[in-house]
Order: C-alpha cells, then sequence, then structure tokens
C-alpha cells in the first residue's frame, strides 16, 4: 500500500457537526435512500400508476353513465381528484412497508445499530415516503387534459402542497404501523384492513353526502376525508363550473352542520399529520 | 497437512500485543433467556491489535456473547467494558467505537456499494470532509475499489461480506466485530477474506473479535477461547492449545521394527510399537525426523509426522467432534438464499 495513504487508524478529526446538524445529516440520508431506490424501481411505479388508471377509466366510465353529466360537468371530472388522492395513499404506505422489506432483509439492523437517534430514522423515513408519494401523485395530473381537467399553474402548485401533507400523515401512519409488526405477512393484511375501507370512505371515489349516518360518522373519522375535500376544491374551483354542478357534486366535508374551510381541514389534516409522526418516531423507538 | 497451517500464520501481533492494554474486559458475563443459560460466568480480556477468535459450535453462545459485547442485547450479569466504556453505561459510545459484521447480511442490494457506505459514514458522523476519502481507504483496503459504483445485487457472497467488513471500518473503530464472517463461503474467499482480516491488523492496528466454528479458521487468531454449552473450555494461543494436549508424534515404518524399537530406546526416545509401526512421541515432529532416522539403524520405509490439530485439541476440551455438532451447510443455503431474493 502506498505510503500516501492515511493510517486507517488515524482518528477521524472532529468536525464542526454539531449534534443537531449530525441528526439532520442522518435523516437527510435516510430521505435519499427513498428517493434512490424508488428512482431505481421503474415497475413499482408503473405498477403504482396502473391501479388509480384503472379506477379512473373502469369506474369512471362506468359510472359516468349512471351519474350521466350535469351542466357539462361528469363524474370522470369529479373523481379526478380522488383518483390523485388514491395514488398519494397507496404510494405512502407502500413506501412504509419497505421498513417491513428493511426487517426481512436486515438492513434495518444496520440503521438501528447506529448511534444516531431513532427519530431521526422514522423521520427520514417518513419524509422519503412522503416525497416519493407526492412524486407519484403529481405524476398523475398528466390524466388531467385526458378528463377534461384544466390545470393551471397555482391549481398544480396548490395540489403539489396538498399532496405533501397528506402524504405525511400517511406516510407516518404507514410507518408507526411497519415499526410495531415483524413480519410482511401481517403488515399486509393489517394495510388492506385499513387502506381500502379508508379509501372508500374519504370521498375520494363518489360523494358521501347519500351515506347512511353511521358511515358518515366514521367518514368524519377518517383522516383521508380532511385531505380529499381540499384537493377536490382547489381543483374545482380552478374549472369553469356551472352552479348546477357545483349543487350535484359537492366537494367540500360538512361537520356539525357546518361546511368546513379549505384551511380548516387542511388544519385537521396537519393534525392528524403530528399525531401520527408522534406514535411513528415512538414506535420506532420502540422497535428492535 | 494440517501442520503447515500452524506454522504459516504465526502470531506476529501477540508479542506487542503482550504490552498494550485491553480493549475488551468481559467479567463474569452471562445470558439467561428464561430457566435456560446461553453464556454462562464468562470472563476474558482481548488486547489492543489482537486477533481474537471464538470458538465453538452452533448454539455454543457465540453469538449471544457477540451481541452483549456489542450492546445489542443486554447482560443479565456480569460486567463488560468496551474501549473503555461499560456496555450497559454507554452504548453510545460503545457504538461508536466498535464495527460490527453480523452473520447476516445488512447491506442494502438496492443501492451501489458507494451509497452504502456513505449511508454508514453518515450515520456514524464521519466528518464530511472526510467521507470520501475514508470510503475510497476502506474500499482499497478489501480490494473493492473497481467494484465502487456497482449495485450490490450484482456482488457474490464474498464480495458482499468484504464490503460490510470495510463498512464497518469506515468510522475508523477500535474493535472490529465479525460473526461467523465466513459461513457461506467457499475456501478461497475464505482465505482471501482472511488475508482481509490480517492486513487490517496489520495496517490499521485494529483489533478483531471473531466467532466461528470452523477449525482451520481459528488458526489465524493470535487466542482462541473454546466455547462450549455457552462455558469457555480453554483460552490460549493455537500453538498452547495444542501442546497443551500432548506432544508431536512421528510414525515411523522400518525394515525391523523390534530392532528400531531397541535402538530408539537406547537413545531415550518415548515410543510405542504398534501392527503397523513404531510411533515417536517428540516435541517438534519436522525437526526430530532427521535425527530419528540417523539413530534408528534399520531401513525406513515410511514417515509419517502428525501435529495434533484444533480438532484434536476441541475433542480433548469438549470429548466430541466439532462436526458432530455442526450444520454449516443449511446456514450457507439460507445466506444464500437471501442473497439471491430480491425486492
Ligand atoms: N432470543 C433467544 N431466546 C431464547 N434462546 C436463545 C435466544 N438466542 C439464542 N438462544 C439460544 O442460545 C443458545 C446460543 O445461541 P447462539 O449464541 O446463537 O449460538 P452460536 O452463535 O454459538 O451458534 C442456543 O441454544 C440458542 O437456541
Ligand atoms: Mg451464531
Amino acid at each position: 500500500m502506498e505510503a500516501s495513504t492515511p493510517r486507517l487508524s488515524a482518528t477521524l478529526s472532529e468536525g464542526p457537526d454539531t449534534v443537531l446538524s449530525a441528526e439532520v445529516r442522518t435523516a437527510g440520508m435516510v430521505w435519499l435512500r427513498e428517493l434512490i431506490r424508488f428512482e431505481r424501481t421503474r415497475t413499482r411505479i408503473l405498477t403504482g400508476l396502473i391501479q388509480p388508471v384503472l379506477f379512473l377509466f373502469v369506474l369512471g366510465y362506468g359510472l359516468n353513465g349512471l351519474v350521466g353529466s350535469t351542466a357539462g360537468f361528469d363524474f370522470k371530472q369529479f373523481m379526478f381528484p380522488g383518483i390523485v388522492a388514491m395514488s398519494v395513499v397507496t404510494t405512502a404506505i407502500f413506501s412504509a412497508v419497505s421498513i417491513v422489506w428493511d426487517r426481512e432483509f436486515g438492513f434495518l439492523r444496520e440503521m438501528l445499530v447506529a448511534p444516531t437517534s431513532r427519530a431521526s430514522l422514522a423521520l427520514g423515513k417518513t419524509a422519503g415516503g412522503a416525497t416519493v408519494a407526492t412524486v407519484q401523485g403529481s405524476i398523475m395530473l398528466v390524466l388531467a387534459p385526458l378528463i377534461g381537467v384544466t390545470l393551471t399553474p397555482l391549481l398544480i402548485v396548490e395540489v403539489i402542497g396538498i399532496e405533501l401533507l397528506m402524504a405525511v400523515a400517511l406516510t407516518a401512519f404507514g410507518v408507526f404501523v411497519a415499526s410495531r409488526i415483524e413480519k410482511m405477512e401481517s403488515f399486509q393484511v393489517v394495510m388492506q384492513l385499513l387502506l381500502f375501507p379508508m379509501l372508500f370512505l374519504s370521498g375520494a371515489l363518489f360523494p358521501l353526502n347519500g351515506l347512511p349516518g353511521w358511515l358518515q360518522a366514521l367518514t368524519h373519522l377518517n383522516p383521508l376525508t380532511y385531505a380529499v375535500a381540499p384537493l377536490r376544491q382547489v381543483v374545482f374551483s380552478a374549472q369553469d363550473m356551472p352552479a348546477a354542478a357545483r349543487q350535484r357534486f359537492p366537494a367540500s366535508v360538512e361537520l356539525f352542520g357546518h361546511t368546513l374551510s379549505v384551511g380548516t381541514e387542511l388544519a385537521i389534516v396537519a393534525a392528524f399529520a403530528a399525531v401520527f409522526l408522534v406514535l411513528a418516531v415512538r414506535g420506532f423507538s420502540r422497535t428492535d | 497437512m494440517a501442520a503447515g497451517t500452524a506454522t504459516k500464520f504465526p502470531p506476529q501481533g501477540i508479542a506487542a500485543a503482550a504490552m498494550a492494554p485491553n480493549v475488551i474486559e468481559v467479567d463474569r458475563l452471562s445470558k439467561r433467556f428464561g430457566d435456560f443459560s446461553a453464556v454462562e460466568e464468562v470472563s476474558f480480556a482481548v488486547r489492543e491489535g489482537e486477533v481474537f477468535a471464538f470458538l465453538g459450535p452452533n448454539g455454543a453462545g457465540k453469538s449471544t456473547t457477540i451481541n452483549m459485547l456489542c450492546t445489542l442485547s443486554r447482560p443479565s450479569s456480569g460486567a463488560v467494558r468496551v474501549a473503555g466504556f461499560d456496555v450497559v453505561a454507554r452504548p453510545k459510545a460503545v457504538r461508536r467505537h466498535i464495527g460490527l459484521v453480523f452473520q447476516e447480511t445488512t447491506l442494502d442490494d438496492q443501492l451501489t456499494a458507494q451509497e452504502n457506505l456513505r449511508f454508514h459514514a453518515v450515520l456514524y458522523r464521519v466528518p464530511r470532509d472526510q467521507v470520501d476519502g475514508r470510503i475510497a481507504r476502506v474500499l482499497d483496503l478489501v480490494e473493492l475499489s473497481d467494484r465502487r459504483y456497482d449495485l450490490v445485487s450484482e456482488f457474490s457472497g464474498g464480495m458482499a461480506r468484504r464490503l460490510e467488513i470495510a463498512r464497518a471500518l469506515l468510522h475508523v473503530p477500535k474493535v472490529l466485530f465479525l460473526d461467523e464472517p465466513t459461513i457461506g463461503l467457499d475456501p478461497q474467499t475464505r482465505a482471501l477474506m482472511w488475508e482481509d482480516v490480517l492486513r487490517l491488523r496489520e495496517e490499521a492496528g485494529v483489533t478483531v473479535f471473531l466467532t466461528t466454528h470452523y477449525m482451520d479458521e481459528a488458526e489465524y487468531a493470535d487466542r482462541i477461547a473454546i466455547i462450549d454449552h455457552g462455558k469457555i473450555v480453554a483460552l490460549d494461543t493455537p500453538m498452547a492449545l495444542k501442546a497443551a494436549i500432548g506432544a508431536d508424534t512421528v510414525d515411523l515404518q522400518t525394515a525391523d521394527d523390534a530392532a528400531a524399537v531397541a535402538a530408539l530406546g537406547r537413545e531415550g526416545y518415548r515410543l510405542e510399537s504398534g501392527a503397523d509401526g513404531v510411533r515417536v512421541f517428540v516435541a517438534d515432529g519436522e525437526a526430530a525426523v532427521a535425527p530419528l532416522i540417523a539413530s534408528v539403524g534399520v531401513p525406513v520405509r515410511h514417515v509419517h509426522v502428525h501435529r495434533p490439530t484444533l480438532d484434536d485439541v476441541f475433542l480433548h476440551f469438549t470429548g466430541r467432534e466439532i462436526r458432530e455438532t455442526t450444520q454449516g451447510e443449511g446456514v450457507s443455503m439460507r445466506a444464500r438464499a437471501m442473497h439471491s431474493r430480491r425486492r
């Protein structure tokens, strides 16, 4: 070995890093890994697209005949924001699954034995999954012209913002569940049992106003409800929609007789996100 | 012949290590799972720069011990200090000063070698400006520099292992812990890996604590602790362990065994004669061959020198062969299955 290379045993000189910046670097690294892996698994991106597209076209066109269009506005256009939300939610949840994979393949151990705080790991993982979910949801926007939904630059920014917020909430929720579950199989069962009811009772696929009282109550407990509504509201407000169509396809959530504003709905999602983040960090801290 | 291996790798480190301070100190360490004692009252110390091996069959308590030394599992009783820190009181400090290679692989095979190393460097707080230099250095050390940008999924089992060792060295640990580092590797790759490990000791001065159930592998270590049913049954240098269980033997077949016995007996050799020749007990079998032939007085047809192997040592201390108790194949199959499964 050349004499010029430093001896391996030379102690690492202490950098200017504070503990905080070291933890931020850690979270950033975990986040970056999620992105690299997402970018490398093209098939996952593709399969992530197929399901929402299928829902949009099959269900959208199928029910369109039944519902019909009101003043030129039809069911596919109503569904579109819901499908974007669905894409974000499934990607977020399945990004969280990768923790169970990491456990299976050993890499989780590499993370857990490092002399770093578990909170940084959980936050980095959540940020990574949320970013990936937001990207996947935004890819869906290319379908907008096909459906007859007009996109404006402002609308795109608003949609991405709402996607990010709901992605953080859902990924954190997934990280929490994954950190408490040891086996891949059980995770999939739990997620299927949670994911589909959450999607169906969120208003993503059909308006919630026709549901019986007890189901309505469930939709009000569903965090997704408060994320789907603002997404639909910002999309609708960018469309040239006659009043009759707005009547026919309601977008906002009614709670205790009040119609919630977009701001209130987003505040509720943010509150859910905060709670799930705390749970995710605590779940990750206990896992071994 | 087994005698060859013992002399080919003299424990160079031991002379220097005798002066060096202890970097691992273990005092009456025990681990119980319910009623079952996996590790029982184990005590030993490892000096800085030593290559120290835990040798024992599957289920002997090797992984359980190494996990307690690495702060990954809490001792039921006893005390452990690693790099000057108590493993129970200061686990994070201990972890910053040790490198770990587990029995099962913990690489992300969808990342490149470089990405795996970078991830580790950040988690172990290697200063930003030193990361690239360190990565180049450790890859160089395990001779994987040319694979730096390749995905780990394209690596062979042996390469992945060496990458894990490189990764464990990134943050300049005082002690490198290797749990069955060569399990599932072919003999050639195992030899390569050992070159790496011994080079680490020479160049990096890192202390190596490893476990193995391969006898021939333990020969590379400066000192060996033989562990069986959670207890250390013997602890010394490979040479001393072999010397402790008896001398070398030289078997001679001659034209006239009776005459040979008489002649050698007059010279004061300790010997016994059997149906297929004369067995002579000497301190150093290879050195004794020439004088023996000179003194025997009759034509010699065949000479066989036998030096006790670690197999003999293990048999002596535990009363059974290590092979009877070991299912190495099952584990290597699992390691291979793990490696070939893809997300
Ligand atoms: N978590 C555990 N719970 C119960 N028994 C265990 C646990 N871990 C290890 N053991 C038992 O302790 C003994 C020693 O195991 P281990 O240290 O893994 O052996 P080795 O690494 O030497 O093959 C084995 O009998 C094993 O079954
Ligand atoms: Mg083991």
